[in-house]
């Protein structure tokens, strides 16, 4: 039971911060574009992110 | 890479055909301004479709010095442009950004960005998925922790952090469902969402008092997990519209975005169409559309009039003659004076007939929303009795009361609410690969349903394009001293010359175009006219007027060419093929008798009607349903929308004028007419997958429901149920990519998809 203490915040904190990445990343527009995304990873330009 | 080298084909094409670029007064009119003197502007460019033109396009836009940003979204094939106002003190000049796109062989277009409210739409419901799907595998952790003998204060404790997160949950995620049934309710109707809202808020009320209780059996696990599936459900739905929406807004436009309006004192200014007032002239350059109704005061051009009366050849106008808004200006410059404002136009005429057009579609109800009407009393009645039935055998509301929501939570149409977005989903997908876009799934539903098949002609069942047909009996000479010619005109025929010419060499001298009449160009050898008889040889005009051309040379005759409209690609094929689906044919167009006559012959339809107004051809929709039938209306025109409104289901090619494809179900991108069996094909094949997941929910509710109401349903139980029948429906639904398909149209215009778009006119 003593453990569960620590656990169950852990648990849910680490879940949480999973779900505050995913929205950061829906917001940041990373979503916005799958099929570019999948071509831009073997596009061997300059190396720099492309804006 | 086999799209990158039609796009540099398209190159020569784009110089050669003309296509008009957005002026630069447009653009700035179109462009967003952002802090720091900087602009941005959002192009569709339909031609995208692989990483070389991610590249390509990008790159040949950074190479210019005042474009700050410049990124291509292959999803929704559109590049964002951010750029300077202002280089070194000059001001910059957008029209030069679209330039450099199109030398790369893309063509472009503005859009409307208003189209874009959907989005925020799919946001909000893919967080909430997200929220939905982190608080039910939280959840979902605590309750196995229950199931597997976690007892007393620590089960309660797992309760405890259960309800707290599944409360929020229900409230953020669930407020789709409580939003759609309370307003369907409201209206007096069921819909899916209301047992799915009853039976959430029932189960955790009822889970909450369990806990307040120190009970054993709490349904929050099922409660979100259910909200987890039926939201995924409705953001495929909503994706799949939302895809075909912005491709769709993306191509090419018909009512331009502004005119340039002359001043009494001779000043000119660049306005935008809904501002411009009857009474004012306006400026139409040769190749721009003409904004709004308006009568001739200056110059004598021909115009291409067959978005508005389906007339494949263009039509001579001179001073006091009336234009409608929409039509195209083909050969020389004219000046307007409007006669309405742009609401009053020919255009809002049209949209007018559509919405009366509108009653058909509007009575459809989804099949989902079909098998509500029946379910939800059935499951509600169910769950009333269970619990009436508890009261008498145990006379202790409580456990009936649980053993009552156990029966609407497995009951919970969760099968169903997944099953027909997920066909609809995987259906649309096919459909896209191949070429046509859905504007929503119970246009797949409708379509499945047709008995008749009317197409239009111009510009649906032919390209709307003439085509040289006596290019073998002509010298080479001859052809490559019109094509020379033919370049510098807009002209359908022009266009023709110069397709059937194996290369083109564009003069030096100066050349004039004459509107109506031809081209003619003084030379150290002599003048060249291309032109109608008439004006080439001074000879008497001839009968089949638009169709032939001839050249001379101090006019004595070198050449004369013949002309016809050319099917679009397969149309026989696609006919046969709708035959043989046990569909009637028949052809609705509003050009001459005999050019409709010859057509149809030529496909042998038998049906086919000539000279039809827009009013004409929503009748015959309407004749149509009357007798009991259903048809699908194939066309492109602005003649066409109203029917294609008024049509049980209807479809678009994308060249088609912005209202038809507005008002299609369907658009189909590719040129080849075969597009129109696959789709109903595959919409077939996904009403039969609807109809088949329908059998598999009922199947299940036979076994699950007399286990729930005998109360033998637990939480476990019920998870596993309901997870199970989920996942039956979907793996069923993904059958249809997997079914051996008869589509050869698919593999063979996967090809096809590398043409940029929106050049079939």
């Amino acid at each position: 039971m003593n453990t569960l203490v620590y656990l169950m915040p852990i648990a849910l904190v680490l879940g949480g911060l999973g779900l505050a990445a995913f929205l950061w990343a829906l917001k940041s527009g990373q979503y916005e574009d799958l099929d570019g995304a999948s071509w831009r990873v073997l596009d061997d330009g300059d190396g720099r992110p492309q804006d | 890479m086999s799209c990158c080298a039609t796009a540099v084909a398209t190159t020569l094409d784009a110089g050669k055909a003309g296509q008009t670029l957005p002026t630069s007064e447009e653009l700035w009119l179109a462009s967003r301004a952002l802090r720091g003197g900087l602009r941005r502007t959002d192009l569709s460019v339909p031609g995208v479709h692989c990483g070389a033109c991610i590249t390509t396009i990008e790159a040949a836009l950074r190479a210019r010095p005042e474009v700050e940003r410049a990124r291509v979204s292959l999803s929704s094939r559109r590049v964002s442009i951010v750029w300077k106002e202002e280089v070194a003190g000059k001001r910059s000049d957008p029209a030069e950004l679209v330039r450099a796109i199109s030398e790369r062989g893309y063509e472009t277009h503005l859009f409307t960005p208003r189209e874009e409210e959907g989005d925020s739409v799919l946001k909000q419901l893919i967080r909430a998925v997200a929220v939905s799907g982190f608080a039910a595998a939280n959840i979902m952790l605590l309750s196995v922790s229950v199931w597997s003998g976690a007892d007393a204060a620590t089960r309660d404790l797992f309760h405890w952090v259960s309800a707290m997160m599944a409360g929020p949950t229900l409230i953020y995620a669930g407020r789709f469902f409580y939003q759609s049934a309370w307003n369907a309710l409201r209206h007096g109707r069921t819909n899916m969402d209301v047992p799915i809202a009853l039976a959430v808020t029932l189960s955790y009320g009822m889970s909450l008092l369990e806990t307040i209780g120190h009970g054993t059996h709490a349904w929050f696990d099922a409660t979100v997990t259910l909200l987890f599936f039926l939201l995924i459900g409705r953001t495929l739905d909503h994706m799949m519209r939302d895809r075909a929406r912005s491709a769709i807004s993306g191509l090419a436009r018909l009512s331009p975005r502004g005119a340039t309006v002359l001043h009494a004192d001779g000043s000119r200014e660049y306005r935008a169409v809904d501002e411009i007032e009857p009474g004012e002239r306006l400026m139409i350059a040769a190749g721009e559309r003409i904004p709004v109704d308006g009568r001739v005061v200056l110059g004598s051009s021909d115009l291409d009039r067959a978005v508005v009366s389906g007339e494949s050849a263009p039509m001579r106008v001179a001073a006091g003659d009336i234009v409608e808004a929409g039509t195209l200006n083909l050969t020389g410059p004219l000046v307007l004076e409007a006669t309405a404002s742009a609401r009053e136009s020919f255009l809002a005429e049209i949209m007018g007939l559509m919405e009366a057009a509108e009653g058909g579609r509007a009575r459809y109800r989804r099949i989902a929303d079909r098998a509500a009407q029946y379910y939800s009393p059935v499951v509600h009645l169910l769950a009333l009795l269970t619990f009436v039935g508890w009261m008498i055998i145990e006379g202790d509301a409580r456990h009936a009361m649980l053993v009552a929501v156990a029966v609407l939570i497995i009951t919970c149409p969760c099968a169903l609410g997944l099953a027909v977005p997920v066909v609809q989903v995987v259906a649309a997908g096919r459909l896209f690969r191949g070429g046509v876009m859905v504007k929503d799934g119970s246009a797949m539903e409708r379509l499945a349903e047709i008995d008749t098949v009317l197409f239009d002609k111009t510009g649906t069942l032919t390209v709307g394009r003439p085509r040289l047909v006596n290019a073998a009996q002509i010298a080479p000479d001859a052809l490559a001293m019109a094509a020379a010619l033919a370049v510098h005109s807009k002209h359908p025929i022009a266009t023709a010359i110069q397709d059937a010419a194996p290369r083109v060499s564009p003069l030096e001298a100066d050349v004039r175009e004459i509107p109506g009449a031809g081209i003619e160009v003084e030379t150290p050898g002599g003048v060249y006219r291309l032109g109608s008889r008439n004006f080439a040889t001074g000879g008497p005009g001839s009968a089949s007027g638009q169709s032939e051309a001839v050249l001379s040379l101090d006019r004595r005759e070198l050449a004369c060419f013949r002309f016809e409209d050319r099917l679009r690609p397969a149309t026989a094929s696609a006919i046969d093929q709708i035959g043989e689906m046990g569909l009637t044919v028949a052809i609705l167009s509003g050009d001459r008798k005999l050019v409709v006559q010859a057509l149809a012959e030529q496909l042998e339809i038998k049906d086919w009607k000539a000279e039809l107004s827009p009013r004409d051809k929503v009748q015959v929709c309407a004749d149509v349903s009357d007798s009991g039938g259903r048809a699908l209306m194939v066309g492109d025109g602005i003649n066409d929308a109203p029917a294609l409104r008024a049509a049980h289901v209807s479809m678009a090619p994308a060249a088609a004028a912005d209202v038809g494809r507005q008002a299609a179900d369907f658009v189909f991108m590719h040129q080849p007419l075969t597009a129109v069996p696959f789709a109903i094909e595959t919409s077939r094949r996904a009403g039969r997958l609807i109809r088949q997941n329908f059998a598999l929910a009922i199947g299940y509710n036979l076994i699950a429901v007399p286990i729930a109401i005998l109360g033998y349903a637990t939480p476990l139980v019920a998870a596993v149920a309901m997870s199970t029948s989920s996942l039956i429906v979907v793996a069923n639904a993904l059958r249809l990519n997997g079914l051996a398909s008869s589509s050869a149209h698919e593999g063979r215009w996967s090809a096809a998809a590398a043409q940029p778009s929106g050049s079939g006119r």
